[in-house]
């Protein structure tokens, strides 16, 4: 359960998909990070991912861990984004018999959970049909 | 010359039936459907709110726009369903967008008017030349109390729009408001659900602000009902705006493109400001548009735009609001729609 | 380096210990594993726990334990690499001496689950995984191992029911022991139409949550043989790392740290993987178990689940794996986990392990994993 500054914290990558580019050899990072683990190079340039990729893999949780209770039962899967770079993510507004692998999606801004009645709302991107 | 410069639309899947509806609270949906010209209306999804839907808005307005979003000086979102009670909307949806941190925001309230509200003070800003770009959002997850009338109307959606000085795709010829306080539909702080005063937010209400506020503001502008090609009036149901259109002189077809509330339900903050996107994508260059808005409490904004040259070039460059309310539907069964509107009591 | 031998071996039965609180349950397997080696007096500790914290609040747990053996003031450490905490601490113990700083040193692993809710545990469970970037989604550790079930089931047409082949062999071994959590067969059907968990894994497909713990007694050889114990030698310990996030691998399908730990413990002990005999992995879902096989090349890449459909890992197979039952029949107190794998192998090279026993073992292998492989340590055993 994070705190309102862990949150806060990565409001750029869950928001706005911000990673980090080597300089060096073009090897992203999502979330970005100091060191290279490609080149150890420790020069980055900020980009924004991709909004748009397909499934690589996906289940469907349907025992959730604690703040997800109410949600179950959910899709989540990894995706390869058109840029290369991959991140798992909910995938939903879908049935789950048509989930695919190779399925082409695209990402939304919504609510991952929340606090409780009186705590933080906490944002990001899911992953909806393209 | 000011006006518009983007538009953009974020209605959700899922739809309920008026028939779902009375099943259970043993109501007869004949006449729902023909008293409310309404058949069905969208709900959000556990994940979305209004917040939520005002970025996806906000996104295919600034699709069509082609502006960097850290020129963007203004954003307001108005709602009456804000996720925090105290924390606003908008700083979320600066920060979704890229607007941060050079940017005035404050979320805006006033029953279903609170979207036009937000448009009229982000397009002021840019006509008074204080910012570049402004941002007005209308966006709701209205709630409708379980068995009221108003549950088979309250439904979400969300309509945003950017205001500049280039590239303009609808400018605004008038603007206009109409107040008073008359308490026709209210909410106290700390109660879930709002009330209202039946057959009282009728005539003394939605019909005296709207015809006040349109008699206004077509005197302003020196028009009538034959110089305008569309109109967009608030739609808490299907008939009354289509009541005070004829009472107002428009005909049908004049109202028919905005009009989306037989199949979308009342999106409140949102309601005419989708009425609006969905007549700027059928619009052609030289069109004028009158929309009128009501908020309960009560009052009226009105905006007369003339269309542009430019909506050729950027209607398609983002989804279009019929398309949006046809996509994908998800009908819910009541218990589901239940769930996730967040009607069932559970153990804390 | 030092030649260094197992001389003592102690674990209790696993399960939901409810009268055991941590620092006994640890304690009980720890004076059995004295007892076995015939030793009074330790060197040092290392004690393997993923997190003692989170599950009863209890950090400090090296002076603790070390302190409710009566062996203060004795060096402790406790150390952690989520689900690899026992393998971590027997490396750490070998480590130690073979380096010779220290003679006779303890490696145990206790994990006690059972005095938080499900949802604690869970949560607890998910700490393992990407926090920020895997958990924040909603993932579960059930869920990690059904995207890489998917991805292998579509990449190598493995099937539902080879997966579930493994918690059938699993549980008949499990059967055959006395220390394991559940020590009963099952059967395809009963696994196929177990509750869902994690689309396509079903909660026979994964193992349990447990209260346990594991110790061994480390020595040099040469003190070994003056004690005149059964030599079992460790003569190998590979370690590798990898990310955690399972969307920042290179191929989900393939657990690379598996793979690059076995080569390293392949390469110090100068054997191949056709030379094991029997072999302890991680079978912390039945797809985990496939991986691992593929990755420690006790199988082609990608034909994990047939070779187990074939009998190829069975009991009377050609490489028995996982004799004690896995984690599946066994159970799985996280940090005592790495090191009953060991206790099991070092039984069957005493050929102590009866029913289970597997003829003429004289070289066994362990597997231990983190998290969806984020770590891996394989250890690999000898007769001495």
């Amino acid at each position: 359960m994070p705190t309102p500054s862990r949150y806060w914290r990565e409001i750029p990558q869950r928001y706005r998909l911000e990673a980090g580019k080597c300089k060096n050899c073009g090897f992203v990072a999502f979330p970005p990070r100091l060191v290279c683990p490609r080149c150890q190079s420790r020069i980055f340039e900020t980009i924004i991912l991709a909004d748009a990729g397909q499934v690589v893999t996906y289940t469907i949780i349907r025992v959730p861990p604690h703040p997800f209770s109410d949600q179950a039962p959910y899709a989540v899967g990894i995706v390869d984004l058109d840029d290369g770079v991959r991140i798992m993510g909910q995938i939903v507004d879908s049935a789950f018999e048509d989930l695919k692998i190779g399925q082409r999606v695209k990402i939304e801004f919504r609510k991952i959970y929340q606090e409780g009645e009186a705590g933080v709302i906490y944002y990001g991107y899911k992953f909806v049909p393209e | 010359m000011e006006g518009i410069i983007g538009y953009g639309a974020s209605i959700p899947r899922n739809r309920i039936k008026v028939e779902e509806i009375a099943k259970v609270w043993g109501a007869d949906a004949p006449s729902y459907k023909k008293g409310l010209l309404v058949e069905e209306k969208s709900v959000p999804s556990p994940d979305q709110d209004t917040i939520t839907m005002s970025v996806e808005a906000t996104k295919n307005a600034l699709k069509r726009a082609g502006i960097d979003p850290r020129e963007i000086g203004a954003i307001y979102i108005g709602s009456e369903s804000h996720p925090y009670a105290v924390k606003p909307s908008g700083t979320v949806l600066a920060e979704a967008i890229g607007a941060t941190p050079e940017v005035h925001t404050s979320d805006f309230e006033f029953a279903c008017k609170a979207g036009t509200e937000g448009m009229f003070v982000a397009y002021g800003l840019v006509k008074a030349g204080l910012i570049k770009y402004g941002l007005g959002v209308g966006a709701d997850t209205s709630q409708g109390a379980p068995g009221d009338a108003l549950e088979y109307t309250a439904a979400a959606g969300a309509a945003a729009y950017l205001f500049g000085r280039e590239k303009v795709v609808a400018e605004v010829l008038e603007t206009y408001s109409y107040t008073t306080d008359t308490p026709d539909f209210w909410r106290r702080e700390y109660q879930y659900y709002p009330q209202h005063g039946g057959r009282f937010t009728g005539d003394p209400a939605y019909f005296k602000h709207i015809t006040g506020a349109a008699k206004g503001i077509m005197g302003k502008a020196g028009l009538k009902p034959a110089d305008i090609q569309y109109v967009i009036f608030h739609q808490p149901n299907g008939k009354f705006p289509l009541r005070v259109g004829e009472m107002l002189g428009f005909a049908k077809k004049q109202i028919e493109p905005g009009w989306l509330v037989n199949k979308l339900g009342n999106t409140y903050s949102g309601s005419s400001p989708l009425g609006l996107t969905a007549t700027l994508d059928i619009s052609k260059p030289g069109d004028i548009v009158l929309i009128v808005s009501y908020g309960s409490g009560a009052g009226s904004d009105g905006f007369v735009l003339k269309v542009t040259e430019r909506i050729n070039e950027v209607r398609d460059l983002a989804p279009k609001t019929r398309e949006l309310l046809g996509k994908n539907i998800n009908y819910l069964e009541y218990g589901v729609y239940a769930k996730f509107r967040h009607k069932i009591r559970k153990a804390e | 380096m030092r030649e260094v031998a197992v001389i003592g071996v102690g674990m209790n039965k696993w399960g939901e210990l409810w009268e055991k609180s941590l620092r006994h349950v640890f304690t009980e397997a720890a004076i059995l594993a004295l007892d076995d080696a015939g030793v009074d007096k330790i060197d040092s500790m290392i004690v393997g726990c993923m997190s003692s914290g989170l599950f009863v609040g209890q950090e400090h747990i090296s002076s603790l334990l070390a302190d409710y053996l009566g062996q203060v003031p004795v060096p402790a450490a406790r150390v952690e690499s989520a689900c690899a905490s026992g393998g971590l601490a027997l490396r750490m113990g070998w480590i130690e001496v073979a380096s010779g700083l220290s003679d006779v040193v303890l490696v145990g692993g206790v994990e006690k689950m059972t005095d938080v809710n499900g949802n604690e545990a869970t949560y607890a469970l998910g700490t393992a995984a990407d926090q920020e970037y895997e958990c924040y989604h909603g993932i579960t550790f059930p869920g990690l191992f059904a995207l890489m079930a998917r991805a292998h089931m579509e990449k190598y047409g493995t099937t539902r029911e080879q997966l579930a082949m493994v918690a059938v062999k699993n549980h008949d071994n499990g059967s055959l022991n006395p220390l394991a959590q559940y020590p009963f067969k099952t059967c395809v059907e009963a696994v196929l139409s177990s509750v869902m968990v994690a689309d396509p894994l079903r909660i026979l497909d994964c193992s349990p949550i447990t209260d346990g713990a594991a110790a061994l007694i480390l020595c040099p050889v040469d003190l070994a043989k003056k004690l005149k114990k059964p030599i079992v030698k460790i003569t190998a310990s590979g370690m590798a790392t990898d990310t955690i996030a399972l969307s920042s691998r290179r191929e989900i399908t393939w657990i690379e740290s598996t793979y690059q730990a076995a080569k390293r413990a392949y390469a110090m002990a100068g054997k191949k993987a056709e030379d094991i005999d029997v072999v302890e992995v991680h079978d912390c879902f039945t797809i985990a178990e496939i991986c691992v096989m593929e990755a420690l090349g006790l199988v082609e890449k990608g034909k994990g689940g047939k070779a187990v459909e074939e009998g190829l890992t069975a009991l009377q197979g050609k490489i028995p794996v996982n004799t004690s039952g896995g984690l599946k029949a066994k159970g799985h107190p996280v940090g005592a986990t790495g090191v009953a794998q060991a206790i099991e192998i070092v039984k069957q090279l005493r050929e102590e392990a009866g029913p289970r026993q597997v003829k003429g073992a004289k070289v066994g292998l362990t597997q231990n994993m983190g998290g969806s492989g984020g770590s891996s340590i394989v250890h690999i055993f000898e007769r001495g």
